[in-house]
């Protein structure tokens, strides 16, 4: 009797964690899943039932995005700011990592300290600053060169995107390489190999699973961000990334109510993402543990 | 002699170039924030005269700032305690209750976290669109009427931001403490259940305790991290609107700098900057206690 008891109650237990896990999972693929369905419906369809099924595949609308609201070109753009950050990003984070947890040199623990305390400092509080930075140095230029480069200017994104990733990016790399037994190093300088040839040939190759995890999380990061972007790229004539000319489709949709196209232009920002995110989810989610934390 | 010169030159090679770009893209930026707080500034003129704690003074006065900050706290409160006791016990669930399909939860909750915060908040103006969105339309079901609640509106704005943040974070957090938890040796859990304690008591007297270090870690990180995020969320939802109604520090800061007052914006800076440390230092002191072994 009392056994019976125990394995109904069980039983109530075990379904109540069943539906309180469906109801989160399910608060979080519906949403996903309506804005895939609302990009392809018809923009008449968008005054009946949110629920009804798109009554058939309406293509224009990744069309209309692409071409006049202009997101084939933040696309662009956007995977240029991304490359672009993530190479300059481990072209200096690497070495630097590499050096601050291996080497012993003066000035070492300062350093460490420093890039420590820049996990701390959120580019959002810094964004105002980087701004007046560039435009005071873009009027300074126009008036000895004639010309001025560092506002609406990628190449300058990629750049503030790499240098407000370092803290968190050598804190997990020199984590990584602080791991690593010294007698590789030994046994290449034996061997003949210098400094660089040794770094660049025997412990970056080591060192991969933490670099795929860096890539990983700044791609994420670098593709997601609009607040640096939006800041920076603020001319009204284009070099917009793909997040801000979302936002922009937003905002212009409330007026002009072309539902289809936005729900398009969502789609857009978020597909490359997800499609990261599905292949390479188990990395990820390792990855994060590895880290620990984010900024 | 010549090996360590080639050795200081590499160093030199590898450590400058990360340095010079930490220092002229964050360093100086972060002084710059101090700096200008106490100055006044052109809107387009670089030239800048001294003003003193003038900022700061104005500050105080300010009612639009006030309110932003107490969005900023209520949101920082409600988006960290919710989030961490979903997070604490769905993560719980899944370590320790034979689920099926374990694995296929996990990568379902933690797919907000890797959409982009416009994204976000697309989706939900798509939830929160007063005539047919997603929510007043299961609502509709239940009242039987149509419903047209406007939750972008003064009294609901808030709290409909408040559930985007948490919506976004949880399924992170909760990644972050099956980690932990799976951890925890297993054979504790069957001593206390022979010893008669339940699922809850387990919960309570073993998991937590037991991983109290990395909850207290995250939960720093946290706190600085909601502060930001409640700035991208509103700056993308409703840009602080309406009438300020959803304003919060970093997007009145960002507010003040579009109006040109660079000098203002820099010192509300200042204000949050001390603030997200001074509650960090407090939560951390407040959930100092001693590291359990296991």
């Amino acid at each position: 009797m009392e056994l019976k008891e125990k394995q109904t109650s069980t039983k109530v237990y075990k379904a109540f964690i069943y539906v309180a896990l469906i109801a989160l999972a399910v608060t979080i693929v519906v949403p996903v899943a309506w804005v895939f369905m609302a990009s392809i419906k018809q923009n008449s369809e968008f005054y009946g039932n949110p629920w009804a099924l798109p009554l058939g595949f309406y293509w224009q609308n990744f069309v209309d995005a692409w071409n006049t609201a202009k997101m084939g070109e933040y696309m662009l753009n956007s995977v240029i700011v991304t490359i672009l950050a993530l190479l300059i990003l481990l072209a200096v984070a690497l070495p630097a990592a590499y050096c601050l947890s291996r080497f012993h040199f003066r000035g070492r623990r300062f350093f460490h300290v420093a890039f420590m305390a820049g996990l701390f400092i959120n580019v959002n509080y810094i964004v105002v600053p980087i701004f007046l930075m560039l435009r005071d140095g873009d009027t300074f230029l126009k008036n000895v060169f004639g010309f001025s480069f560092l506002l609406n200017n990628l190449v300058v994104l990629a750049i503030v995107y790499a240098a407000t990733a370092l803290p968190f990016t050598i804190y997990l790399l020199s984590g990584y390489f602080a791991t690593l037994p010294h007698d590789f190093e030994e046994a290449a300088y034996i061997d003949g190999a210098g400094y660089g040839r040794t770094m660049l040939h025997i412990i970056f190759p080591m060192a991969q699973p933490s670099i795929i995890t860096i890539i990983l999380f700044n791609f994420l990061s670098f593709w997601n961000e609009y607040i640096i972007s939006m800041t920076l790229m603020h001319s009204a004539t284009g070099g917009k990334t793909l997040p801000v000319g979302l936002l922009n489709l937003m905002q212009a949709q409330q007026s002009a109510a072309q539902y289809g196209t936005m729900y398009a232009g969502l789609v857009m920002v978020m597909l490359p993402t997800l499609i990261l995110y599905i292949c390479v989810q188990k990395k990820l989610i390792q990855g994060m543990t590895v880290g620990g934390l984010k900024g | 002699m010549r090996k360590n010169k080639g050795r200081s030159r590499f160093i030199v090679l590898c450590v400058a170039p990360a340095v010079i770009l930490f220092f002229i893209f964050m360093i100086l930026p972060t002084l710059n924030v101090f700096r200008m707080s106490l100055y006044e500034r052109g809107a387009y003129s670089p030239t800048e005269t001294f003003v003193g704690m003038a900022n700061f003074q104005a500050l105080l006065r300010d009612t639009q700032f006030i309110r932003a900050m107490q969005n900023t706290i209520l949101m920082v409160v409600i988006v960290t305690i919710i989030t961490f006791a979903l997070a604490l016990i769905f993560a719980s669930i899944l370590t320790h209750e034979k689920i099926r399909g374990t694995n296929l939860f996990r990568v379902i909750f933690y797919i907000p976290n890797i959409l982009s915060v416009v994204v976000i908040s697309g989706i939900f103006s798509a939830i929160y669109k007063p005539e047919n969105g997603m929510l007043n339309s299961i609502l509709s079901l239940f009242r039987g009427e149509t419903v047209t609640m406007l939750w972008k509106d003064a009294p609901l704005v808030v709290p409909s931001i408040i559930i985007a943040m948490i919506w976004q974070a949880i399924g992170y957090y909760m990644v972050m403490y099956m980690a932990s938890m799976a951890s925890v040796p297993g054979s504790l859990y069957e001593s206390a259940g022979l010893d008669g304690a339940g699922r809850i008591t387990q919960f309570f007297q073993i998991t937590i305790p037991l991983i109290w270090t990395n909850i207290r870690t995250t939960l720093t990180f946290f706190i600085i991290s909601t502060i930001n995020m409640a700035f991208l969320f509103v700056k993308a939802m409703t840009s602080g609107g309406p009438n300020g109604a959803s304003e919060v520090a970093l997007s009145y800061m960002y507010g003040q700098k579009d109006a040109g007052l660079y000098g203002y914006s820099m010192a509300i800076g200042v204000v949050i900057f001390l603030f997200s440390f001074l509650l960090s230092a407090m939560v951390s002191k407040a959930t100092k206690r001693e590291p359990l072994e296991f």
